[in-house]
């Protein structure tokens, strides 16, 4: 495995989009290579060596490749946009779209992330250690494909409209999420282990939600059919189980309908 | 102006009857002339080059409220697709419903001319012309949709062809439109009650009118008033299997009927997109559904009245949108993705919904070989059009593809070997396999631009490289001597070399280099005084229209800056 080390080094007046860092594309590159890579700010090209130091040099394929970004990069998107294989590690808070459309690999940030992280991404796994902002596993707008593959872990909150158009996959939150989960879901899993607010799997086809904590107000399309003992995320326990939403559309398959699931702990 | 030479290159060009002779072309101050015109010419080296005549599509969804639609209801249409803006070309993004902009370059590159919008709204006619004129370079118009009028069930329920005449010319000139388009006939209409009509035979609820009293009336309508476009349909039950049957029944319609008009247009009915309307079978299953390319193909063979395009399935994601509004209803609950219905008051409805023509299902498979087999079917290539119906089987800029599938069989095989998931099942319940013929380039002048320019009643501005026609010339770096990989039609008619434009260089060295001076094409026709249907029309807007009269008119001045008037007189 090879490292190579961003080392912030200037705050853009605009917002970065840098979805030239991932392991993809650094992968068989030397140090200034890779600080010649492109990064848009506003209408404008730059090298990305124009905002970070780089250090090291990429690994033969993106597999063997690791990224480091050694401080806060809250103001740079599409980090790991669109990666397939490798690892990238930020070590303070990163912006928008981290991750997003991801197929493979491995993001851990040790701070928060804005809106849209791992959206549409179809596998890998991100790991928030901090809070992640709205739209966490999502689908682009206007789209129908929301996250469809892989794992996203939040150690802290997660915002409002996570798993939107969710197809599958897991999104773990280990605090609480604001309005909105699971929207239109049609596979997958989301688990929240903290409270929910309301509009909890509205218009959910299938899939399943677990709400460890209270939700605050149910959807009304929702139906209690038993509870149930479960091991969840390592969790066992008895939840309350609903099928829904009542309200939208529902697959039949071998002879039964399938129904979205909405598990909620005692 | 200028004058440009276009030196040694293959010509195609169906009006002169020139099968790709190395000869040069001449334009001058917006027309092609002759060679001897010429005095001081800038020189284009065409060798090795394929050259014909700007070409014209006959049906295509680019401009008005349901593009719109589709435009703002799918941002993931443009999600990577934008082009920043470089040299005079402005900003350019999406792929099935691109910006006004995309459009008109995308065109221009492919070697388009001309493009007819193919469904305008009567009351948004306004929104249709503001997008006509921002799309640059191609010269457009527009047809007005007919055949859910409540004006045109009324007389046609009572045989009143003279009144129907009489208020399409009138609602040509307060819409700018070019001639009479019908979809679904009878049926959208119905779908205000929740009903359709799936055979030509069934009533309009209220209005008690058929649908094949409604084609055929409006065939008679056109042919009294003389436009220069026939009437073009899009028959009942597009879409369904075992729809073969509406389709002959409505072509019928046209029987007995001879063409008269000053414009050499010598067809009274297009059929649009006949693809959609040549399925056999009970449902979409492989061991049910079945092409009835062939017995469509052979009835169209057997008549010289009608005219029609392909509509080919290319394959993509694309954007549905029609103004059959039952159809868009039937595909959402099929592929339950995203849906916009919309009633046009007395007029029409639309409808709009995403979809995928997946190669890995069947289905798609087999509406791929049906639109290809009636390219390949039909004996009269002046009367075959290729279109996509974009974006409803696929965007307008995969027609290149189209000609490679219809001018290689290796590349069809290709599709049936290697790229479809159910091949062999296509194989078995289509034609395609069975096909050897190939569209020579000669035959895809005459259906990219000499037939389509005379079905639009152009053949005197467009379609050919003849002394007098429009300064119009496409050139594409193909070699038809050297050609062998069919990829090369691709790649050649997807990005021509030069494209020259009423004589003004708009494509160069594969390059949009110009703006153009894009015209919009309507047709006023004068008719009789017909105090009936002015009364009809008052009273209309009085007790139901939303808007007042004053209020309807596209006026010119705004929408249309830079107008083609074609002037059709029916007084006599
Ligand atoms: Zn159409």
């Amino acid at each position: 495995m090879a490292t190579v080390t961003l080392k912030p080094i200037k705050v853009p007046d605009l917002r970065l989009e840098a979805d030239n860092i991932k392991p993809d594309a650094f992968a068989g590159k030397k140090a200034a290579e890779i600080a010649d890579l492109h990064v848009y700010c506003g209408n404008s090209q730059y090298p990305l060596g124009e905002f970070f130091e780089v250090a090291g040099e990429g690994g033969a394929t993106a597999a063997e490749t690791e990224v480091v970004i050694d401080g806060d990069v809250s103001r740079v998107k599409y980090i790991g946009m669109k990666m397939t294989a490798g690892s990238v590690l930020v070590k303070g808070n990163a912006d928008m779209y981290v991750g997003a459309w991801m197929e493979g690999g491995t993001i851990t940030v040790n701070g928060d992330t804005d809106a849209f992280a791992g959206m549409g991404m179809t596998g890998g796994e991100i790991n928030v250690l901090g809070n992640a902002g709205n739209y966490l596993g999502a689908a682009y707008r206007g789209d129908w494909r929301g996250m469809q593959g892989g794992v996203i872990r939040v150690a802290g909150d997660a915002g409002s409209d996570i798993g939107t158009f969710m197809r599958g996959g897991e999104i773990i939150v280990n605090g609480n999420v604001d309005v909105h989960v699971g929207t239109h879901q049609e596979g997958g899993t989301i688990i929240v282990k903290g409270d929910a607010k309301s509009k909890v799997g509205g218009q959910m086809v299938e899939g399943e939600i677990y709400v460890f904590g209270d939700i605050e107000v149910m959807m009304p399309g929702f139906q209690h059919i038993g509870d149930v003992d479960v091991a969840v995320d390592g969790v066992s326990g008895r939840f309350a189980c609903y099928k829904g939403d009542m309200g939208e559309r529902h697959p039949r398959r071998k002879g039964e309908t399938i129904y979205g699931k909405l598990y909620l702990k005692y | 102006m200028a004058e440009y030479l276009i030196k040694n290159g293959f010509v195609y060009d169906p009006v002169l009857g020139i099968k790709g002779d190395r000869t040069d072309v001449a334009v001058k101050d917006g027309k092609m002339v002759e060679t001897s015109a010429l005095s001081n010419p800038a020189e284009i080296d065409a060798s090795g080059m394929t050259v014909m005549a700007g070409a014209v599509d006959i049906h295509a969804h680019v401009a008005g409220p349901k593009v719109c639609v589709g435009r703002n209801f799918r941002p993931e249409d443009k999600l990577f697709r934008a082009t920043p803006q470089a040299g005079i070309k402005r900003m350019e993004g999406g792929f099935s419903v691109p910006t006004v902009l995309r459009t008109g370059y995308d065109y221009a590159r492919m070697g388009f001319g001309f493009v007819m919008e193919a469904a305008m709204p009567p009351l948004y006619a306004r929104h249709v012309h503001e997008e006509i004129r921002d799309t640059p370079i191609i010269d457009e118009g527009a047809l007005p949709v007919f055949g859910n009028n409540w004006f045109v069930l009324e007389y046609l329920k009572n045989k009143e062809i003279e009144n129907t005449a009489s208020y399409i010319a009138w609602l040509m000139r307060m819409t700018r439109g070019y001639g009479v388009k019908v979809v679904n006939p009878g049926g959208t209409e119905a779908w205000g009650w929740g009903l359709n009509c799936p055979t030509v035979n069934d009533p309009v609820p209220y209005f008690d009118v058929t649908p094949a009293q409604i084609v055929r009336g409006l065939i008679e309508a056109n042919e009294y008033l003389g436009l220069p476009h026939c009437m073009h349909v899009h028959s009942n039950s597009l879409g369904e299997p075992g729809n073969y049957t509406v389709t002959l029944d409505t072509l019928k319609q046209a029987e007995g009927i001879a063409p008269r008009n000053e414009f050499g247009r010598e067809q009274v009915l297009h059929h649009t997109h006949l693809q959609f309307h040549s399925y056999g079978g009970e449902s979409y299953a492989s061991k049910s559904f079945e092409s009835k390319s062939k017995e469509v193909a052979e009835y169209v063979n057997s008549q010289d009245n009608i005219t029609f395009d392909l509509g080919v399935v290319t394959l993509d994601e694309t954007t549905t949108m029609t103004a059959d509004g039952p159809f868009e209803h039937h595909l959402t609950e099929l592929n339950h993705l995203k849906w916009v219905n919309t009633d046009v008051e007395l007029e029409t409805a639309a409808g709009v919904v995403p979809y995928i023509y997946s190669p890995k299902t069947f289905i798609a498979g087999a509406q791929w070989a049906i639109g290809i087999e009636l390219g390949l079917f039909s004996k009269d290539p002046m009367r075959t059009f290729i279109t996509t119906d974009h974006p409803n089987a696929g965007p307008f800029i995969r027609y290149p593809r189209v000609y490679k599938w219809l001018m290689s069989k290796a590349a069809r095989e290709d599709m049936l070997d290697n790229v479809l998931k159910y091949g062999d099942s296509v194989r078995d319940r289509c034609y395609i396999g069975e096909i050897d013929r190939e569209i020579t380039l000669f035959e895809l002048a005459q259906m990219t631009r000499a037939g389509p320019a005379k079905a639009l009643g152009l053949a005197n501005m467009f379609g050919s490289l003849k002394p007098g026609m429009e300064g119009d010339v496409a050139v594409y770096p193909y070699n038809p001597e050297t050609s062998e990989d069919p990829e090369d039609i691709e790649r050649a008619f997807s990005n021509a070399r030069y494209l020259i434009k009423g004589g003004e260089i708009v494509v160069k060295d594969g390059q949009v280099v110009s703006n153009g001076n894009k015209r919009t094409f309507w047709v006023d026709c004068k008719v009789n005084e017909n105090p009936q249907v002015e009364r009809d029309i008052a009273e209309k807007f009085k007790r139901y229209y939303s808007v007042n009269l004053a209020n309807y008119e596209v006026y010119a001045h705004h929408y249309v800056p830079n107008p083609y008037v074609i002037e059709v007189d029916a007084t006599q």
